[in-house]
Order: structure tokens, then sequence, then C-alpha cells
């Protein structure tokens, strides 16, 4: 994405109704929301009773991550800002109930009765001055302050972020961190720069069980002072883990050893290579 | 917008003390089924604000439900009762109309069943 959306227009003018329908009629958008979606309630640790609960979907957009929510069972209030992506969302018939709102306002929502939130892609908006009026921080406050509040005890907030650069992100954490959250950040894919994606995972009191990992990740718990430290950490295992640059072509061009080196390190990555068997960079007929 | 989520609603005006419940001034109610489970309501009993959902209710036309909170005697077995809770709690939809709060009398419009929650900047 060369061109950040945050930086084009505030979110209820970006998403007006051609790019809400763009949005949500790109089948690629589609499949990367669904998956994010289900990684963040992994992340949300419900207890698994059978018990559906009462979530809360923030920048819910035309209803894709709310559909993954209703999916697992639970029910849910969907809030955004842009009411062409709500309307969408209306059309697609989203069982979750839909609210036009600015998170940045505050939540409005009674104390205690929420058990769980999550918000894909959407909490990077906040960060943006998008009127004269708005000044980040405050609007970060007022969101976080109220997502604490009505949050019952114990439970969790994932988000899904985006965030522009390193400050943004410890912009983000600060705030919360000050709201009377615990937690911190996790990150999928931390090599790859097209799969990589991070997580902000809050709770409202001590973190009690530990989080889950998928392939190919790491946990980061990092408050402010940890975040240098996390840097370093990073470009540590990714110079460990990159492999040398080593280029072994005989006069053949390049022959089976490469291709094995080269299915290695896409494997590495968390891409889908078919395994090495006998027939791996075989010779084939001129023909081919 | 259904009464699971007006009864987590407050009104968000700075300054405001008496901001729950909001009020229902509905004109255009649907009803659309959900599937029946009782473990939830059970579950979601306990963070209801009963009252609100029965002055809810009774905006939206439903006057079933009994003015006085259940006991868990009633919670467990009466299924009768669960149904009709069930029925105002997930069922009825506000689709047209407007929720005002109760202090200043500021009207959040409800449309297409989106209630339109945002702020003007002085209300901030």
């Amino acid at each position: 994405m060369s061109n950040r959306p945050e930086l084009l227009a505030p979110p209820e003018i970006f998403y007006d109704e051609t790019e809400a329908r763009k949005y949500t009629s790109s089948s690629r958008i589609v499949e990367i929301q669904a998956k994010l979606s289900e990684r963040a309630l992994e992340l949300l640790a419900l207890p698994e009773d059978g018990v559906p609960r009462f979530l809360l979907d923030i920048g819910c957009g035309s209803g894709l991550s709310g559909e993954t929510i209703s999916e697992n069972g639970h029910h849910w209030i969907g809030l955004d800002i842009s009411a062409s992506m709500l309307n969408v969302a209306v059309e697609r018939e989203v069982e979750g109930d839909l609210l036009l709102g600015d998170m940045g306002q505050g939540l409005g929502l009674r104390s205690g009765v929420i058990d769980g939130a999550i918000s894909i892609s959407a909490v990077q908006w906040l960060c943006n001055a998008d009127k004269s009026s708005h000044e980040p921080r405050l609007r970060l406050k007022a969101f976080f302050g109220s997502l604490y509040r009505c949050l019952s005890r114990g439970a969790r907030a994932v988000f899904q972020v985006y965030p522009e650069n390193i400050a943004q992100r410890e912009l983000i954490l600060r705030q919360a961190l000050q709201a009377g959250f615990g937690g911190g950040l996790v990150v999928d894919y931390p090599h790859s720069t097209k799969k990589r994606k991070e997580f902000l995972v809050l709770t409202c009191g001590p973190v009690q069980t530990s989080i889950q990992t998928s392939k190919n990740e790491y946990d980061e718990s990092c408050s402010e002072d940890d975040n240098s430290e996390d840097e370093d950490e990073e470009v540590g295992v990714s110079d460990r883990n990159r492999p040398r640059k080593k280029r072994k072509t005989n006069k053949q061009g390049k022959g089976r050893e490469w291709v094995l080196k080269k299915k290695e390190q896409s494997r590495r990555k968390g891409n889908n290579v078919p395994a090495d068997s006998k027939y791996t960079a075989r010779k084939r007929k001129s023909r081919f | 917008m259904r009464l699971i989520v007006h009864n987590m609603l407050s009104c968000n005006i700075k300054g405001v003390v008496n901001k729950f419940p909001l009020r229902i001034e509905a004109e255009k109610v649907t009803v659309k089924e959900v599937d029946f489970n009782p473990d939830f309501l059970r579950y979601m009993f306990a963070k209801i604000d009963w009252k609100a959902l029965v002055d809810g209710a009774r905006s939206m036309e439903y006057t079933e439900l009994p003015d006085n909170a259940p006991d868990t005697t009633t919670l467990e077995s009466d299924e009768t009762f669960l149904r009709k809770f069930h029925h105002a709690l997930l069922e009825l939809h506000l689709e047209e109309g407007s929720l005002v709060c109760p202090e200043t009398g500021r009207k959040f419009s409800v449309s297409k069943g989106i209630p339109n929650m945002l702020l003007h900047e002085d209300e901030v």
C-alpha cells in the first residue's frame, strides 16, 4: 500500500459509497479481514463453555469482521463512523447491531457490559487529526477510557493495527496503558514484510493465561520502556534467521541445490511450499 | 437497533449526569426472529437493567414483560417467561425513531435500524 488511506481523507469521507462497495466486493480484502478477525477472536481467549458472549466490534465497517464473530456464535455491537460502510452492512444483513458513532468521542456504553472487543484495521485512524478541533491524544484518551469502563472484569480487547511508524504505535500503547489496561503487542510473521501483522492485546486486570502462538510468531510483552529493547530484539532474531546469500550456480545454470535453498527460504517466510521429493528440480525435457 | 443494545447505551454528551436510559420514541418497529438460547439469556440477565428493558419494550408496544425483575427460579425453569425475555431483548427491532437523552432532551435519530450517536463539536 503506497498511499495510506489515513493520509488521504478522514474515514467518513474516504469510505464513501463507491469506496465502501469496492472494499466489500474485493475478494482479497474479504479474505484478509476474515483471517485477521479469526486471529483476533483467538487472542480474545473467550471461555469455551458454549455460551455466546456479547462483543464489541470497533470500526466494524461493512461487517466483514462482524460476520466472523457471528459465525463463532457470539452476539456483537458494531461501531463505525462511515454511514456508507454501515449501509453496506445493513444490505448484507449482518446479525450484529450497528451504531453510527465516532470512537474518539468515547463509546457511551454502560460499565462492565461488554465481554470482549475487537478492532480490525481501525484504531490507527485515531492518530490523525482530521478536524482542526481534534487532538489525537485526547481522542485516544476518550476512546481507551470509555473502553476500559465498559469492559467486564477479565475481558480483553484485541486490536489489529497498521501503525504508520514506531511513534504511532508507542502513542497508542501508552494511552492504552494510561487508561488502566495491561497487556502488550503480539506480532505474527515478524520476518515477512508482506505477511507481518500486529495485534495489540489489552486486558482489564493482570494477564492470566498465556497468549496462543500461531506458526512462525513470537510474543513480545512491552511497556513504554521496553520499546527500544523490542526493536533490538527483532533485529537480533532476524539476523540470526536470515539465510546467508550464497550463490551456488554451476555451469548448467541454477541447479537443484539452489532450488531447494529457495524453497526453504520461502517456507521460513510462512508460504505454502510443496514438499521436496526426488522430482524437485529434476531436469525436464527440452520441450519445457 | 435491538433492546439488548439500547440497554447498554448511555448519552455521551460532556457534563451530563443522568445519562441512562435513553427514552425511545418509536416510529417503525419490526420483528426479526433469532434462535432461542436460554443459556445466553441467563448469562446476559445479570448485566441487564430490568426497568430500562421493560420501559423500552413498552415504547415499542410490547407489554408482556413483568414489571418486577424475575428471581432465579423463574430464570431457570419458566420457559414462557424466557421466551418473552428473548423476544423483547433480541427480536424487536427499532427501524425508525429516536433516542432521547433524559437530562438534555437531545435526540439521537435512528434510521434503517442504526442509531446516529455522533456528537456535535460542542458536546464532546
